[in-house]
């Protein structure tokens, strides 16, 4: 076993496990920390497959913003000094039943592909790559999505808002 | 590891996580949890675009993550705002609870 493959085994263990933390730790402020070991976890492998600029963005927009975003919406909907931060486990048996069968479906799906497609070296030096494919081939997706995140910035804050009697 | 065995077993973690995210929608009742969830299951097709990424030698698939990841990033402002609008009015976070559009 080499260097590349035990870091992948530790950082998919990171993954994986914490993700499990996330369904089933009966605190939500336990699920959203689990998340964020999640998070990371997902950040380096990025890094180990050669996704070097979205490794770094990975960290600034999941876990410097969804997550803090996240945190906010459990602090604001339960009080602090309540401790009933549960949630409930319904369904268990069929839920997982179907989650295996999914999974097996999917998994044999992924190993029977032969993916070889390039020369199966990551390329280099994302960042620049990644900057002219956004100004030229997908500069329309580009800009839909920045009035997207626009729309959706001013949606959110028009529904949270409080409407003032008349 | 050579390089299309890396590409299958990010392919299969990411299944994994997908998986993982599936269960958490179906076990959990809690609306923020099955949100940490729906979360999970974006970065784990993250993680299979950006292992195609890698098998084709091109970066098409991570400019693909760079969508995503807006609409996640949009999902999360609008989700939480809903799910707090709707907390005030209910008092509550369980999901059976939110039926206002059932008819």
């Amino acid at each position: 076993m080499n260097a590349e493959a035990a870091v992948f085994y530790v950082l998919a263990a990171i993954t994986v496990g914490s993700a499990a933390v996330v369904v089933l730790a009966r605190s939500l402020i336990y699920s959203a920390f689990a998340l964020l070991f999640t998070f990371v976890g997902v950040a380096g492998l990025y890094l180990l497959l050669g996704a070097d600029f979205l490794a770094a963005t990975q960290l600034l927009i999941y876990v410097g913003g969804i997550l803090v975003l996240l945190l906010f919406g459990v602090m604001l909907t339960h009080k602090l000094y309540d401790l009933d931060l549960r949630s409930e486990v319904t369904q268990f048996l069929p839920g997982v039943i179907v989650s295996i069968g999914l999974f097996a479906v999917l998994a044999l799906t992924a190993w029977r592909t032969d993916w070889a497609g390039g020369d199966g070296r990551a390329p280099a030096a994302t960042t620049r790559e990644i900057g002219q494919l956004f100004m030229g081939r997908y500069l329309l997706p580009f800009e839909a999505a920045s009035i997207l995140l626009l729309v959706a910035l001013m949606g959110a804050a028009m529904i949270v808002r409080r409407k003032r009697s008349a | 590891m050579s390089p299309d065995r890396i590409v299958q077993s990010a392919l299969l973690l990411s299944l994994a996580l997908f998986v993982v995210g599936v269960v958490g929608v179906f076990l959990r009742r809690n609306v923020i949890t099955v949100f940490m969830c729906v979360e999970l299951m974006l970065n784990a097709v993250n993680l299979s675009f950006v292992a195609f990424s890698r098998a084709l030698g091109t970066l098409d698939a991570q400019v693909l993550v760079f969508f995503v990841l807006t609409v996640a990033a949009a999902e999360a402002a609008v989700g939480l705002a809903i799910i707090i609008a709707i907390h005030r009015h209910r008092d509550t976070l369980d999901l059976d609870a939110f039926n206002l559009m059932k008819w």
